[in-house]
This record gives C-alpha cells, sequence and structure tokens, in this order.
C-alpha cells in the first residue's frame, strides 16, 4: 500500500505523543472555556467539576457531557468560545425541533479544519497533481467547505461543483479529468450509474472518491469501486465538533482514523454515561481540544460505534472509528441531511395536523427517498381535489423549508397509521444500513 | 335549489371503493350518481344518494372522512348542444364549474349533470331563467 501523509508528524505519532498533546490541550481547553463561556461553567459547577480538577486527558470522564439540548438552549451565542469578532465563520445543522444549531469558526479553527479535510484527501492518494471535484453542497451545511479546504492545502486543483446539477457535474469530469470525487455515497452512486448509461467510463480519470455525510454499506462501496474502477473512502464528521474530517479512511479501507490530536474521541453506554473501553459498541462522544469558535467538551454525538486501537497497516497511529452502527436517538440521515422526527411533527401541529404521522424512508438506485403519511383529518379534507392538493403542496413547502429536503407527503386513512401497545410507530427505515 | 352530495376521502388502492359501497348497501341506501377523482395516492368519492343524512351517518359511524357540499342537479336536454347551451349560460354569467358528472336516471331522453360551482346561487338563478330545469331528489325517481 502507498504510504503517504500530509502530516506525519501527528497522523503517525506514538501514542505517547498523541496522548500528551491530548493532556496538554485539553487542561488549557477546559481552563479557557470555564472562564470565557458561562454556560460551561455552570455545568462544571452543577458536576462540581473546577479546572484543576482536570490535569491530564485520564481526567476527561469528570467534565460534564453536552448534548443538542443544550445547543438549543444556548442558542445562538452561548457557547461561543471565542469573542465573535475573532470569529469568521458559520455553520450551520438543523436541531432536533427547528432551532438549528450555529457553529462558530476562527481563523485558527478553519485552518485546523482544512488540515483535517488535507489529512482525509492525501490519505485517499491525493497530492498536488490531483483534481478535486467537491459535489457536496456549499453553503450552510460543512460538506462542501471542508472539503474544498482541504483540497486547497493540499494544492490540487479544486472544482468547486456544489451538489447537483449532473450533467454539469459529468461534464467537467470528463472534460477537466477529475480524479477525486467529493460527495454523498447515494450520489457518487448515481452519479456512477449515469457515467456508465452514456458509455462515459472510459472518458473519466478519477481513482478515488471520499464519500460521506450518509450512512452506507460495504455493498455500496463495491458497487461503486467497481462501476467506476476508484477507491471509495468514507469520511466522518458533524458541524458540531468540525464538520467533515473529523475522521477519515485510509486506503486500508478498515475504520476511521480519528484526528486526535484535535478531537478526543470516547466511547460511552448511551444509557448511564460510563466510559467503555475500546472495542466495545457505545455513544461516540467528542471533546474538542484545538478549536476556540466553537469548542465542545464531551458532545454527544448520538453516533452508535466501535473505537479500534490496534495499528493500522498504513502507518497512521490514529484510533480507527468503526462506521456508525445506528443511533442512540430517532435522528435519521436522509440524502446527507439530518432529520429529526421532532422537526415534521412540529411542522404538522404549525400547520394544524394531528401529530399522527409515520415516516417511511426508502432507498432506490442507493437514493433516499423520505415519505410522510399523515391520516386525513376532517379540516384538511374537502369535496374538491385541487383544495386537498394545494393543501398538500402547503404541507410540503414547510416541511421543506424545516427540512431542508423534499418529502413526499402522503394522505391517509383515519387510523391507518399502525400503532403497537397504544403508541404509533413513527419511523419505517426500509435501508437496513445499519 | 341545490342537493346534498356527500364527498368521502378514500386512499387508491385495491378494494377501497367496494369497501365504500358495501357500507351503503348494508344500510339500504340507494345511490343516485357517483363520480370518483383520483390522485396516485388516494381519491374523493363523491356521491348523491336517496338520502344524505342517513349516509352521513352511517359513514361516520364506520370512520370515514367526508364532507357535505350543496351541488346542483340540472337537466340536461338530451339533443346535440344540450349541455353546451348550459356551459355557455354560467360562463356568461361569470360562474366557474369545479367540476361535473353526469348521470341517467329513468325518465328517457334526459340527461342529468351535478355541477359543483362557485356561486350555487348565481347559477341557479341564471339557468331558471333560461327555462333549464333543476330539481331536487325526488324528482330524479
Amino acid at each position: 500500500m502507498e504510504k503517504r501523509y500530509f502530516q506525519p508528524e501527528a497522523e503517525c505519532a506514538s501514542r505517547e505523543q498523541i496522548r500528551a498533546w491530548q493532556s496538554e490541550r485539553l487542561v488549557a481547553q477546559v481552563k479557557r472555556v470555564y472562564e470565557n463561556v458561562p454556560y460551561y461553567r455552570n455545568l462544571m459547577i452543577d458536576k462540581g467539576v473546577e479546572p484543576g480538577d482536570i490535569q491530564s486527558a485520564d481526567d476527561l470522564y469528570k467534565l460534564p457531557f453536552i448534548t443538542k439540548d443544550d445547543l438549543r438552549e444556548a442558542y445562538p451565542f452561548g457557547l461561543l468560545g471565542a469573542p465573535l469578532e475573532d470569529c469568521v465563520r458559520i455553520h450551520s445543522t438543523s436541531g432536533t425541533t427547528g432551532k438549528r444549531v450555529v457553529a462558530f469558526y476562527t481563523q485558527s479553527d478553519i485552518d485546523l479544519w482544512d488540515q483535517c479535510c488535507a489529512r482525509a484527501l492525501v490519505a485517499a492518494g491525493a497530492d498536488k497533481s490531483d483534481i478535486v471535484q467537491v459535489a457536496y453542497g456549499y453553503g450552510l451545511f460543512t460538506g462542501g467547505f471542508g472539503l474544498n479546504g482541504g483540497s486547497h492545502k493540499v494544492g490540487c486543483l479544486t472544482i468547486p461543483m456544489s451538489s447537483g446539477n449532473t450533467d454539469r457535474q459529468i461534464e467537467f469530469m470528463c472534460d477537466l479529468g477529475t480524479t477525486i470525487l467529493c460527495c454523498t455515497p447515494s450520489y457518487a452512486s448515481y452519479l456512477a450509474e449515469t457515467i456508465t448509461e452514456r458509455g462515459l467510463r472510459d472518458k473519466i480519470k478519477l481513482k478515488a472518491g471520499i464519500f460521506g455525510a450518509e450512512a452506507w454499506t460495504e455493498e455500496m462501496r463495491h458497487d461503486i469501486e467497481n462501476t467506476l474502477g476508484i477507491k471509495a473512502l468514507d469520511i466522518y464528521g458533524l458541524t458540531e465538533i468540525t464538520g467533515p474530517g473529523v475522521a477519515y479512511e485510509c486506503l486500508a479501507q478498515h475504520g476511521m482514523h480519528i484526528n486526535e490530536d484535535h478531537f478526543i474521541a470516547e466511547i460511552i453506554n448511551p444509557k448511564t454515561g460510563e466510559v467503555l473501553p475500546y472495542g466495545e459498541k457505545g455513544e461516540l462522544v467528542f471533546t474538542c481540544i484545538t478549536k476556540q469558535g466553537f469548542p465542545m467538551l464531551r458532545y454527544r454525538t448520538k453516533d452508535i460505534c466501535v473505537l479500534n486501537a490496534e495499528p493500522c497497516e498504513c502507518g497512521r497511529t490514529f484510533l480507527r472509528m468503526s462506521k456508525p452502527m445506528g443511533r442512540s436517538d430517532d435522528m435519521l440521515i436522509v440524502k446527507g441531511v439530518n432529520v429529526f422526527p421532532s422537526q415534521i411533527e412540529t411542522v404538522l401541529l404549525n400547520k394544524g395536523y394531528p401529530a399522527n404521522y409515520q415516516i417511511i424512508v426508502s432507498r432506490e438506485k442507493h437514493s433516499d427517498i423520505l415519505e410522510v403519511n399523515v391520516e386525513m383529518t376532517p379540516e384538511m379534507f374537502s369535496d374538491s381535489l385541487r383544495e386537498i392538493s394545494s393543501r398538500e403542496k402547503e404541507l410540503v413547502e414547510a416541511l421543506k423549508i424545516m427540512l431542508g429536503i423534499y418529502a413526499k407527503v402522503r394522505l391517509v386513512e383515519p387510523k391507518s397509521i399502525a400503532r403497537s401497545e397504544g403508541k404509533a410507530v413513527r419511523i419505517i427505515d426500509k435501508r437496513n444500513l445499519y | 335549489m341545490s342537493i346534498k352530495q356527500i364527498s368521502a376521502f378514500v386512499e387508491n388502492k385495491p378494494g377501497q371503493l367496494a369497501k365504500f359501497t358495501d357500507v351503503l348497501t348494508q344500510h339500504g341506501i340507494d345511490m343516485r350518481a357517483l363520480s370518483l377523482a383520483e390522485t396516485e395516492d388516494f381519491g374523493i368519492v363523491r356521491v348523491i344518494t336517496d338520502d344524505s343524512y342517513k349516509t352521513a351517518c352511517v359513514l361516520k359511524e364506520a370512520g370515514y372522512i367526508f364532507s357535505i357540499t350543496p351541488v346542483i342537479a340540472v337537466e340536461i336536454p338530451d339533443i346535440p348542444g344540450g349541455l353546451n347551451k348550459v356551459l355557455h349560460l354560467l360562463n356568461d354569467k361569470g360562474v366557474n364549474i369545479e367540476y361535473t358528472y353526469a348521470f341517467t336516471a329513468r325518465k328517457q331522453d334526459t340527461a342529468y349533470m351535478i355541477f359543483r360551482v362557485t356561486d350555487n346561487e348565481a347559477a341557479a338563478e341564471i339557468l331558471k331563467d333560461n327555462g333549464i330545469c333543476m330539481f331536487d331528489l325526488e324528482d330524479i325517481d
């Protein structure tokens, strides 16, 4: 296997060195956050922890957790870790009930994030001669800007395509000779299929792809790799922590290396909060030790996975995390977008519908389909198809504004949504992702 | 001059219409007219029956979502241009037709049409002024 690193001094550092960095940076971070962020200070006081109690990374477990609920409560500026005037950008993702999560970045945060993404690109085989097509969305979503920044750091020619417009994606791919594609796995799959259908397989020069932001299976990986003749690699991240590049896969394709000089990972029992040893399955928790603008300490990702401390054949010493194997909450990732059932419920209630609904997610040709079944009500009903359709359209629009993606609304008969033990089954995920 | 149409929500899947007519049959309700509007997922069954009050009661009991809408029932001479004349009259008055459907009754040489329009009163007035017959339920028998 070709061994290439962006920052070998970090990526291949000894475990002792990594632990030393973590300890030193954590101690400083806790002190800084305690002094500058009243919300954190109060959480720590509630838990009876003082900065002095954190002497090394071994003391991490003493800190309180922070969750999406805290982010909602502290919205928008309550968790700001640096003066607003030192922040240069925000990114945002959906919250549980419509209140969005807004994460702040200082210039230093952006630089470190770009480095994390650069490591991911180099791990996929990139050097400055590569042409990187970023087909993640640019905007509030972290995908586009994250990989864009990483590609710049490596010195690749960067094509900031953003998502969508398949014809143009393929045209650029063929004409400019894109070698590395970055997008969601489902979009990669769709592109692969379209390229094959149009007989353009020989016209493309792709060698690798970095596909993240949604769950995908090994079957899907093989499918994309065989269709396009490339290496398909996973990347992990979340806006709360920084965005893509929190962890990235190397060519060994056996777990994602966590950028441990910036993020400390723990696995906990989601019910008790107890820290579990490496190798055990539980909820992934991250602590940012270098971030300034939005420094999350022990942020509960709700992703269920396993950490692997075995040495990797690629030479990197960073721990590897498995693909997420599920969620400890009811969040769904649809087309790379976080969807909470509570968001859908909020829209229905706002629009005067009863909260009697069912969410059905399926995947057709590797592309996610989100459907919301809503029970018909006398208020919603009319003898005119036009009136019902226009109300339905209004609902679809409102859902789109809330979720950021299209959801098909299906009106069903009253009392037809299956209930088990008096409680409705709200989510049917037919994708078998985990 | 309007009559009561009952419109019910049904899902667009096999057997739904039969399930609906089962309910009416079980209660001895006679349908005079029926029309079905459909989308990919659901449909609206619109019926005129011999007893709209009873129909509403039994549908409610059976758990249907329905509405009662006043519509006008118009007698159309069964000759070329018969419907055309009616439509022009309504159009001239600016009455918009939401939907319409035809049915026959026991009287020969006459067709009947149900009109759901934006303004029942205006429609009734113009039709009446022009000698077009409208009727209540009893007339259809």
